[in-house]
């Protein structure tokens, strides 16, 4: 296994499930409860030391039952190396902890997910919707359930029929 | 005597309410100011050419309190529209992310499908690509330097900006057909080589444009206006700007070398010799600069590759993935055939996910595909250097003039088809 | 009655010398002075731009003079994609300028929706704003960009001014 993957799961036997290591990117999946542990844990530990945050991502496997997997993708500048971190949630209980307080420039990027996907974030300093307007009703657009055309929204245009 | 009135006022929010010192009634004091911030809606449509964007100012004076950019107006699916199609059919897609310079977002792409993929792109086409790619590079930093310039009131550098510009624009119509948005990269190689022409042409451009960055700098560095307005405007430290995830010159700017060139080398750049120009402050002037050298290395990088390069193939000899040559798609059937498989049902991907980032000139420009085999990628996720520059934004902005709004939309060039997607 | 009538023929519906001389001048002011709007949205906003620099130049067909505030500016060029969320936007901006006011839906997105068949891209933005002209392309060359104005000002010229606009217009072939 690489070698990040393995201090990871020393460190946290119980919150690591699996590490995968494809094409030079090593994934490890972790379990939703140790997710923020362990990023603290690759943020402050002296030898894996991320501190550059590279992106937030989710993907829907609407098959599974934890369908949705939350991927932060972390580097770490003065050592040269890249980790990603996955973690699943089911569609019934889709929150997971926030990262901001490790890293600044998650706070836009959950914004994203949560637009797009539906994941909520605890503790996120400002969760609502960033791509979409705020009063978007029609879904999460990027679940594979939603329609590529959506659902109507965009031919309506109510505000034609306003007065002013 | 002197009768002392009171206005009769309505005691509501907008109206000053005049109160009569009881010590001199005879006058009237001075009116107690009421004062409250101030919500300035800027955009999304404003003459800023940065696109739709909107910000929400709070000011307290001409003070910036905060400020919170609202993002979406140029929100086109395009994360939805890829699952829908082929690989190959997702290049014009990325054209269209950051307009300014086409060409690099199809690079970062190629590469992430061909690491996805495991193909090695011949020799001369990556030295093909990485001469491209400089160009656009210089084509992405002189606009930058053309609207920052017109934001901030020195007009005469956007049209000499843009009249050199125009000169690339037209080498690049002659090389693909397109001056903006130039889809000439494919997943294997580049489409077509350079012509005899177009290289002479080039090395012409390259021993007339040097001077001409001197020019631009002449009107900007030692401008009173322009220094004031640019040296000490919107610091950032290095730590505050690696947890934000900046990168590229804005990263550049607070003294982090980090360009993946040189971390992570992809393409020619191992071969050729170039230098990372690094900031010290972490002001808009330091960024100014920083693009500024990176023009003049972006020349040394594609004279050495125009030196180095030798003949070869510029497509990979892969049938399964990489298109047949054109001349032969109208000729022969098989070509024809192939070509339109390759295109409607795509070539089968293996299943798994990869992340490739690419030093494209605004920062790290990211693609995170999940592939389940087939030919659609499963999920495909833009890492967008613009959108992540506008998440620090607000705390970047914070304690500047109104003014200085502007000028920092400026320095972090941002480009609002990458921002939304 | 009388060899001169002021006002309509009664015979073909043709204005007479007097009110098609002022017509035509005031057509020709309308047309020589178009004063755009800034109005780009995506990437058909960086050929506008081009098209107002030095090489291709349009201050020449007099529409250079580009207005940031739409109560000033009589022609708006939509330039990129219209999303469901500007839409309101760009509503509000058309219905600030004063008349007459020309739209140009410039480039294929502004025409169609182009290759953006997704949730949240309105497929032309004819569907709530009245269009002029259509300039196709992806993104149309300047060169493309300036046919369009051209045809516009061909467009005002045909236009009635002090009487009715008739219900067809012949164009001279």
């Amino acid at each position: 296994m690489h070698v990040l993957a393995e201090r990871i799961q020393q460190e946290y036997p119980r919150g690591f499930i699996k590490a995968v290591e494809w094409r030079g990117d090593v994934a490890v999946t972790v379990t939703r409860e140790f997710l923020h542990d362990i990023a603290r844990f690759v943020h402050d530990d002296p030898e894996i030391d991320c501190d550059y945050i590279v992106h937030v991502s989710s993907v829907d496997w609407p098959d599974d039952e934890e369908r949705f997997e939350v991927v932060y993708e972390v580097y770490s500048i003065r050592k040269r190396h890249r980790i990603r971190l996955k973690a699943r949630v089911p569609e019934s209980d889709c929150i997971v902890d926030s990262l901001t307080d490790l890293w600044k420039g998650a706070e836009f990027m959950e914004r994203e997910v949560y637009d797009m996907m539906g994941i909520r974030f605890r503790h996120h300093p400002d969760l609502r919707r960033i791509l979409m307007p705020d009063e978007y009703t029609e879904g999460y657009p990027l679940r594979k359930d939603f329609p590529v055309q959506g659902k109507g929204w965009r031919d309506t245009f109510e505000f034609l029929n306003e007065t002013t | 005597m002197k009768e002392t009135t009171t206005k009769p006022v309505l005691d509501d929010q907008r109206t000053t309410i005049y109160k009569v010192d009881p010590e001199h009634p005879e006058s009237e004091s001075l009116p107690t100011l009421r004062t409250e911030e101030l919500l300035l809606n800027m955009g999304p449509q404003h003459p800023s050419t940065h696109g739709v964007l909107k910000v929400i100012l709070e000011l307290e004076g001409e003070r910036l309190v905060k400020s919170t950019p609202v993002m979406g107006f140029l929100h086109r699916g395009v994360e939805k529209l890829a699952e829908d199609g082929t690989y190959h059919q997702f290049i014009p897609h990325t054209d269209r992310l950051d307009y300014v310079c086409a060409m690099y977002n199809n690079f970062a792409y190629c590469r992430a499908v061909e690491k996805l993929m495991n193909i090695t792109v011949p020799e001369r086409a990556e030295y093909l690509r990485t001469i491209v790619a400089e160009v656009q590079r210089i084509i992405g930093h002189q606009f930058w330097l053309g609207t920052q310039a017109l934001d901030i009131g020195a007009m005469t550098v956007f049209f000499y900006a843009f009249r050199d510009r125009e000169i690339l624009l037209d080498w690049f119509d002659e090389l693909c057909g397109a001056r903006l948005t130039t889809s000439w990269y494919r997943i294997g190689g580049v489409e077509r080589d350079l012509t005899p022409a177009l290289i002479q042409k080039l090395r012409q451009f390259l021993d007339y444009f040097p001077p001409k960055i001197d020019e631009y700098v002449v009107f900007l560095e030692k401008n009173r206006i322009w220094v004031a307005r640019t040296k000490g405007v919107a610091v950032i430290s290095a730590e505050d700007a690696l947890s934000f995830g900046l990168s590229g010159p804005t990263l550049r700017g607070s003294g982090v070398d980090y360009d993946l060139r040189k971390y992570e080398p992809y393409s020619a750049y191992p071969k050729c010799e170039f230098s990372v120009p690094v900031g010290k402050n972490g002001d808009t002037y330091d960024r100014y600069w920083i693009r500024v050298q990176e023009m003049y290395e972006s020349v040394k990088i594609i004279q050495q590759c125009l030196d180095q390069m030798q003949e070869g193939p510029v497509m990979a000899d892969v049938p399964s993935v990489t298109l047949p040559p054109k001349e032969r798609v109208f000729t022969n059937l098989e070509s024809m055939i192939q070509q339109f498989k390759l295109f409607s049902q795509g070539f089968d991907a293996p299943p798994g996910e990869i992340y490739c980032g690419t030093e494209a000139h605004k920062g790290e420009l990211g693609f995170y595909i999940v592939s389940t085999g087939g030919g659609k990628p499963y999920r495909l996720k833009i890492r967008a250097p613009s959108f992540i520059h506008m998440g620090a934004f607000d705390y970047m902005s914070r304690g500047y003039m109104i003014a200085d709004a502007v000028t920092i939309f400026g320095t972090y060039d941002i480009v609002m088809g990458e921002c939304d997607r | 009655m009388g060899l001169i009538q002021i006002g309509r023929h009664e015979k073909d519906g043709q204005s007479d010398v007097i009110v098609t001389t002022l017509e035509r001048a005031v057509n020709w002011a309308r047309k020589g002075s178009l004063w755009p709007m800034t109005f780009g949205l995506a990437c058909c906003a960086i050929e506008m731009i081009a098209a107002v620099s030095s090489r291709y130049d349009m201050d020449r067909y007099g529409a250079g003079v580009f207005r940031a505030s739409p109560r000033q500016s009589d022609l708006m060029i939509v330039a990129g994609t219209v999303c469901r969320r500007m839409a309101p936007v760009i509503r509000k901006i058309y219905d600030q300028m004063p008349e007459p006011k020309y739209v140009i839906a410039m480039g294929s997105c502004a025409t169609s929706g182009n290759i953006y068949d997704s949730y949240s891209v309105v497929q032309g933005v004819d569907r709530f704003v009245p269009v002029d002209i259509y300039v196709p392309g992806c993104p149309p060359t300047p060169e493309a960009l300036f046919d369009g104005i051209l045809k516009l000002q061909e467009r005002i010229m045909l236009k009635r001014v002090f009487t009715k606009q008739p219900d067809q217009v012949r164009m001279k072939a």
